[in-house]
């Protein structure tokens, strides 16, 4: 067999408690984990969390399904608004934004590009701690007593009639905010000045290009977040009238500045996870990806172009028609580098040589469920079609199709390709490989019925409806049951595997990518020596010639000796 | 057949096509249908195709790369982006049309409100959550709201418009119904507690019916006519002098004309620049008249503007001219007079009477571009 599936500790590497050494045993104890500067613990330390939130988001999501089986409902009113507003909060702010940036990009920007950590390793803590506080605002505003505004806190109901945690939630968000700041903040820092020796930026993985854009969008729109929140703060607890007319205030002003910040935001979520998917498909296919500057070039016009289509939101809220044209038609610009690059992922796979597991799985499930989210983007883009269909569920089912269909694929895909490097361990692929047919199966039933809903005229945010659109709710109930149970199997077999999954071979896909070149997990400083970069990006070498550079048990290498720091870091 | 029938009759997936605007609204959508589902299937095809050609023959196989091509990337660039625009122009031209309001529209005076829908006929007829309109006529709705912002929403109109507060502003959307029955009212912009109640029938008559709806209705006159009394209660008439000799601007004749404001500026006088004048006075000060006027804010209710503003209108420009044609509704104007015809056309989202469109009949004022405040 090839060098891939060498057992690393059966290569004599050194070990702790018949484990491997790595990141993982470099320290023990709760105070290692929580006072690390180590970005891979960060990373762990936002996956354990960000995670948490997920399945908490995730309970609202089933029980706002659950309300919407009868036309009626089966919460009250009140109730209900407190739902869907804490399943968006919770998915939006405190899931999809941190998902794959703070867990997969802090785990792997700095060793994909060859550097020991990120540039500022206690900024990074602290936006972990940052994260965590204004996750904690979050959760008390929801738990005590909750917030009905939608996770849009349109003005005026936001600022001068709800009754519920706006302020909680709004702190919470700020500080979030933050977070994502300092996390975007490190990122482009560490892009540029500690790649390794001949890692030029074209040599750079797409998983790293996508990082960066989003980083770019992370650190120009956030601040408009938290600028806008605090003026909600202003206008709700001083009555500054900012918003609200009868204090003299615009409430239109609140809705450009909230989608200022919030479109960008879609982008926040959805090009890392792009990132992520050049990734599956060139390294599940063994293939160098099809158009690489292309693709890497899209990431940042749709991080550029993201920023000029906000008032898209707008085109029934009394903007401007003028407006209304030019939004339109630059909504209509940023689908083409999304379009770039579908094609280029899908001429990727020509000629390759596709495994069918997971990773290359939900790799396909983004291409194929981000088809149809960017497809309905180009109806709900042209102004005729929005004015009917805004604010109804063609909308919702439309940017979940995005962000579920697209970000939580990609996030989940990532999880899977990269889960041995973080954990040490691999995932059951028989189980990986059912769970995501099922959740793939599960989303398309939850949504797809949501288009005709949409058509049809089926408001969002109601609790009750007309009868006729029961069929449709009920269907999209239990497709959401089903992607629940895929959701549990994956929390299921991951957990399990941290104790009995196969222990992982540095490179247990014949991939390419400097994280390959590196133990499974890695040691605490990414690499036993400094790596020089001398290939492209996605060169795919014969797999026997793929080692990790300066393994200690590399036997081609036997001249190489244990790094010295390493054994002596506590 | 009947499957034929039912998926060809696309009742399945598109709501009533119960107005002038909603065939073209549907013919775009199923060009999009039709152009998304064939880009869709293509793209599958040929990752489903590659998927099963180039699977992994064996563990340790390493295929060779293969260099990007220029002409593809081109190709798969510039062709979307010339559908892009075509989807652009259309949608568009739909937009616009719903937008640009005709000129022979009759009013509907709507206020919505936590959590029901008010509506007004000029006529004088009131109604809660229930709407009744004729079939085959240009109806304009303005909007306000005493609270939060709503949205009016007709999905069988496939109109929607939002109804934002604010001194300065009435939203405004039109539709032309072509079929008689009974359509859903919802509100689509979440607006608290019971935002899925507040939910109406708008229900489309024959003309026939509907005057004879409107003459069974409570008689308290015409919103004219009651606002007509209100000009005296809230005692407008002692400053707003008929002859033109109080501290204020005489209102005859003004409604639809341009004014000229301190400073200089012009401003179209309709229905959000009175509302405005009611609410802010001193927002825009007529041009020779002193910053005298209280505001009304909190005392005149929504539906009581709305009845000033059917007063100020019916005594336009046009009345004027045609003395003795008071009460500014359709049935008792003189005949070959089409009141509505007073209004210069707006194409506006809502807010601010902005631009008066090129090529429209002959206005009482052409209003040229300008904006609010
Ligand atoms: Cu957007
Ligand atoms: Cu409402």
């Amino acid at each position: 067999m090839s060098l891939i599936a060498v057992d690393p500790i059966e290569m004599g590497a050194p070990q702790v408690d018949g484990e491997p050494l790595s990141y993982l045993n470099d320290g023990h104890g709760l105070r290692s984990w929580l006072l690390t500067k180590d970005h891979k613990r960060i990373a762990i330390l936002y996956l354990i969390t960000v995670s948490t939130f997920f399945v908490i988001g995730g309970i609202f999501a089933l029980l706002v399904r659950i309300n919407l089986l009868s036309p009626n409902g089966v919460f009250d009113a009140d109730t209900y608004n407190r739902l869907f507003t804490a399943h968006g909060i919770v998915m939006v702010f405190f899931f999809l934004v941190p998902a794959v940036p703070a867990i997969l990009g802090n785990f792997l920007l700095p060793i994909m590009i060859g550097a020991k950590d990120l540039a500022f390793p206690k900024i990074n803590l602290l936006s972990w701690y940052m994260y965590m506080l204004g996750a904690t605002f979050g959760l008390i505003a929801i738990i005590a007593g909750g917030v009905d505004t939608g996770w849009t806190f349109y003005t005026p109901y936001s600022t001068s009639y709800s009754n519920s945690n706006v302020l909680l939630a709004g702190i919470g968000i700020f500080i979030v905010g933050f977070s994502s700041i300092l996390t975007g903040l490190n990122f482009i820092v560490t892009t540029h000045t500690m790649r390794a020796p001949g890692m030029t930026w074209f040599r750079l993985p797409l998983f790293v290009w996508g990082q960066y854009a989003t980083a770019l969008v992370i650190m120009l729109a956030t601040p408009v977040l938290a600028i806008t929140v605090s003026l909600m703060a202003l206008e709700r607890i001083a009555h500054v009238g900012i918003f609200d007319p009868a204090m003299g205030g615009d409430p239109v002003l609140f809705q450009h500045m909230f989608w200022f910040y919030s479109h960008p935001a879609v982008y926040i979520m959805v090009l890392p996870a792009m990132g992520v998917v050049s990734e599956l498909i060139a390294n599940m296919s063994r293939k160098n990806v099809f158009g690489y500057k292309f693709v890497a070039m899209s990431s940042l016009a749709i991080a550029v172009f993201g920023f000029l289509v906000w008032g898209h939101h707008l085109f029934v809220s009394t903007q401007s028609v003028y407006l209304g044209l030019i939004f339109s038609f630059l909504s209509y610009a940023v689908a083409i580098p999304s379009a770039i690059k579908v094609f280029n992922w899908t001429a990727t796979l020509y000629k390759g040589s596709i495994s069918y597991d997971t990773p290359m799985l939900y790799g396909l499930g983004f291409i194929g469920l981000f088809l149809i989210g960017g497809m309905t983007g180009l109806y709900v883009a042209a102004l005729g079609i929005d004015v009917h269909v805004t604010d109804t569920y063609f909308v919702i089912a439309h940017f979940h199709y995005v962000m579920v269909g697209g970000s939580l694929m990609g996030f989940l895909g990532g999880m899977h390709l990269w889960w041995g490097k973080m954990t040490g361990r691999q995932y059951p692929e028989y189980w990986a490989r059912a769970a995501m047919v099922i959740q793939f199966v599960g989303f398309n039933l939850t949504f797809f019925p949501q288009f005709i809903l949409g058509y049809l005229g089926m408001p969002r945010r109601y609790a009750a409806y007309p009868p006729e659109f029961q069929v449709l709710h009920v269907l999209s109930t239990a497709g959401a049951s089903i992607l629940g149970i895929g959701m549990l199997i994956t929390i299921v077999y991951f957990i399990w595997s941290l104790k009995n999954g196969k222990r992982a071979p540095a490179n247990p896909w014949g991939a390419s990518g400097l994280e390959w070149r590196t133990s499974s997990p890695p040691p605490t400083e990414n690499f036993y020596e400094t790596p020089i970069v001398t290939w492209e990006a996605y060169e795919f070498a014969p797999i026997e010639s793929m080692q990790v550079l300066g393994y200690p048990g590399d036997s081609s290498r036997s001249t190489q000796p244990v790094p010295k720091e390493h054994g002596t870091e506590d | 057949m009947m499957l034929g029938k039912f998926i060809l009759g696309m009742s399945w997936m598109l709501p009533e096509q119960a107005s002038t605007y909603a065939p073209e609204v549907d013919n775009l959508y199923l060009f999009l249908v039709g152009t998304t589902i064939f880009f869709t299937v293509l793209i599958s095809a040929a990752i489903l195709y590659f998927f099963v050609k180039f699977r992994r023959r064996s563990e340790s196989e390493v295929p060779r790369p293969v260099a990007g091509s220029m002409v593809l990337e081109t190709a798969w660039t510039v062709i979307p982006f010339f559908i892009s625009i075509g989807m652009f122009a259309w949608g568009a031209k739909i937009y616009l049309d719903q937008y640009t309001i005709p000129n022979d529209a009759q009013d509907i005076y709507v206020v919505a409100k936590q959590w029901m829908w008010k509506f007004q006929h000029p006529e004088g007829q009131r109604e809660i959550n229930e709407l009744h309109i004729p079939v085959g006529k240009k109806i304009r709705f303005v909007m306000a709201t005493e609270d939060v912002i709503h949205s009016f929403y007709i999905p069988a109109f496939r109109i929607k418009e939002d109804v934002v507060p604010g001194p300065n502003r009435y939203s405004t959307v039109w539709a032309e119904a072509t079929m008689t029955g009974t359509f859903h009212i919802f509100c689509a912009e979440y607006c608290g507690t019971s935002h899925s109640g507040m939910i109406g029938w708008v229900t489309v008559m024959d003309d026939k019916d509907y005057q004879a709806w409107l003459s069974g209705g409570a008689a308290q006159g015409s919103m004219a006519e009651r606002g007509a009394n209100l000009f005296q209660q809230f005692g407008c008439i002692t400053c707003h002098k008929s002859d033109g000799s109080g501290q204020c601007p005489k209102l005859e004749g003004k409604y639809g004309t341009m004014e000229t404001l301190q400073g200089g500026e012009k401003v179209l006088i309709d229905d959000s620049y009175i509302r405005e004048s009611i609410l802010s006075p001193l927002a825009k000060i007529v041009a020779g008249y002193q910053p005298i006027m209280p505001s009304f804010q909190g005392q005149a209710s929504e539906e009581q503007l709305q009845m000033l503003i059917a007063y100020i209108k019916s005594i336009g420009p046009a009345a004027a001219a045609a003395p003795g044609a008071g009460g500014g509704s359709s049935k008792i104007s003189p005949p070959g007079m089409n009141p509505a015809a007073q209004r210069p056309p707006i194409m506006s989202t809502g807010g601010a009477s902005m631009i008066a469109p090129v090529g429209q009949p002959a206005q009482p004022v052409q209003a040229p571009p300008q904006s609010q405040k």
